[in-house]
């Protein structure tokens, strides 16, 4: 790891002014993605600036349907909310799918999110949620906020606070690991309120994308069965060592019904 | 440089280190606790799994100066004197390491794995659970046998204790 130098913020604000007085600084969250890249020197920032003591950003509150996540709640803490299952039972079974038990206690949405990974799991949920994404300056929605591969439209500087959606009246997420990392090779998010919305991480050669073919035949049945037949196209899917081109269009339909079975059960 | 100061395994201890330093190695180096290991560079093997704050992370994926003010446990705190931790007994009775270095971050995984299910845990969870640990030697059985024993010793010597209360 280069040099760096370590700043712990209390809040909101002072995080802001201490990340501007870097030359090049960064957030540090749960450090789950920055820290290993920093380690392999992909990541050489001047500056990092705690955000683990920021109260303000940690928490979920949960107001009938009206759910806030707060930036800095690790995906342990999402995994175990009592109010939140209740409401919205997927994205709690999303983070306990994260990684494994000890990077959960550290990560934090709101670093998922900034981070945009095409294979995490997180993006797939704000998109089908239809959130917003509150930050120290403005609201984004989801689908505005993820651009691409690791792009987003935070701009230098600017502090993801929380996260906000109303829970849809059912929602599934299913997610086929990737055998050695278990970042998502496929995940589906279903949600099915006014609207059905279906995305799709993991998958995509651009990163997360909702799947509009398989949102208009569950809008006329939600159930499993009005996928059979439907197909998505390999042309945009991500091809690797782990899985065609091929092999992520179909694991798309798959683990959607599988969503879809699990929003219904 | 940074000035951090910390409680490990109830010992307050502070140490001038750099920014950059990870909580393994202020751990391993400057503390000279070095059961705590580093199997990899990419936060995937776990066999540097602590506690802080009472809860698992992987001490190779944190700075030593985010670690400042917490409680730490390392695999050194766990034995009470000349007895082992029921985890560590465990393993040792079920045969749960090979050589023995996964063991430390097996344990404390183990250790906060059966705090976090007090109801008790089964084979497939235990499973799940390991995702972060990996072992070269031993494929897992006895591992597995060994935190499934530990966690039913624990739940009924808790029970009793409950019972006596
Ligand atoms: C072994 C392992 C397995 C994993 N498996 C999975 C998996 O299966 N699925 C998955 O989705 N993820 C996985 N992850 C990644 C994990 O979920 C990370 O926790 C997450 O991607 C980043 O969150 P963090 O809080 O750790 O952020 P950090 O690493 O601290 O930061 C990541 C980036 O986000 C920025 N940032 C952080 N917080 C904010 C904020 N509030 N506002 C603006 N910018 C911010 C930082 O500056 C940095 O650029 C895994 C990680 C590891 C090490
Ligand atoms: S040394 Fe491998 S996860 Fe920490
Ligand atoms: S006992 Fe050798 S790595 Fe686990």
């Amino acid at each position: 790891m280069y040099e760096v130098t370590y700043h712990r913020a209390s809040s909101v604000s002072e995080a802001v002014k201490l990340a501007k007085a870097g030359e090049d600084s960064k957030f540090l969250a749960g450090g789950m993605t920055l820290i290993p890249a920093m380690k392999t020197r992909l990541a050489a920032p001047s500056d990092v600036v705690d955000l683990r003591h920021v109260k303000e950003i940690r928490g979920i509150k949960v107001s009938g349907k009206k759910v806030t996540i707060g930036a800095g709640t690790t995906h342990a803490d999402v995994a175990g909310n009592a109010k939140l299952v209740r409401v919205c039972p997927a994205i709690c079974k999303l983070a306990s799918s994260i990684g494994d038990p000890h990077v959960r206690h550290m990560g934090t949405i709101g670093g998922s999110i900034a981070n945009n990974d095409p294979a995490a799991d997180y993006p797939a949920a704000m998109l089908a949620l239809d959130a917003t994404i509150i930050t120290n300056k403005r609201a984004i929605s989801a689908a505005r906020f993820f651009k691409g591969l690791f792009e987003t439209t935070l701009k230098d500087g600017e502090i993801i606070k929380e996260v906000q959606f109303t829970a849809p009246a059912k929602c599934g997420y299913a997610k086929f690991p990737n055998p050695a990392s278990r970042y998502a090779m496929t995940g589906v998010f279903v949600a099915k309120g006014k609207e059905v919305r279906v995305a799709v991480t993991g998958a995509g050669d651009d990163g997360v994308f909702r799947a509009k073919a398989l949102e208009k035949a569950l809008e006329r049945k939600f159930d499993a069965s009005a996928l059979d037949g439907v197909s998505v196209s390999a042309s945009n899917m991500m091809s690797d060592i782990h899985a065609s081109a091929e092999y992520r269009a179909n694991l798309v339909v798959v683990m959607a019904k599988r969503a879809v079975a699990a929003a219904n059960a | 440089m940074s000035e951090v100061s910390m409680v490990v395994n109830g010992r307050k201890v502070s140490g001038s280190v750099e920014d950059r330093t990870l909580l393994v190695h202020f751990l391993r180096d400057n503390l000279g606790l070095t059961g705590t290991h580093v199997g990899c560079d990419t936060s995937q093997c776990g066999s540097c799994v602590i506690h802080v704050d009472g809860k698992a992370v992987k001490a190779c994926t944190m700075l030593a100066a985010q670690a400042s003010g917490s409680t730490i446990t390392t695999i050194e705190g766990l034995a009470d004197g000349a007895s082992l931790h029921v985890v560590q007994e465990a393993f040792k009775e079920h045969h749960g390491l090979q050589c023995g270095f996964c063991t430390p971050g097996m344990i404390m995984a183990a250790v906060d794995m059966i705090n976090r299910h007090p109801g008790g845990l089964d084979e497939a969870t235990v499973r799940a659970e390991l995702d972060g640990n990996i072992c070269r030697c031993t494929g897992y059985h006895n591992i597995v046998k060994a935190i499934l024993a530990a966690s039913k010793k624990i739940k009924s010597s808790s029970a009793r204790k409950k019972k006596a209360a």
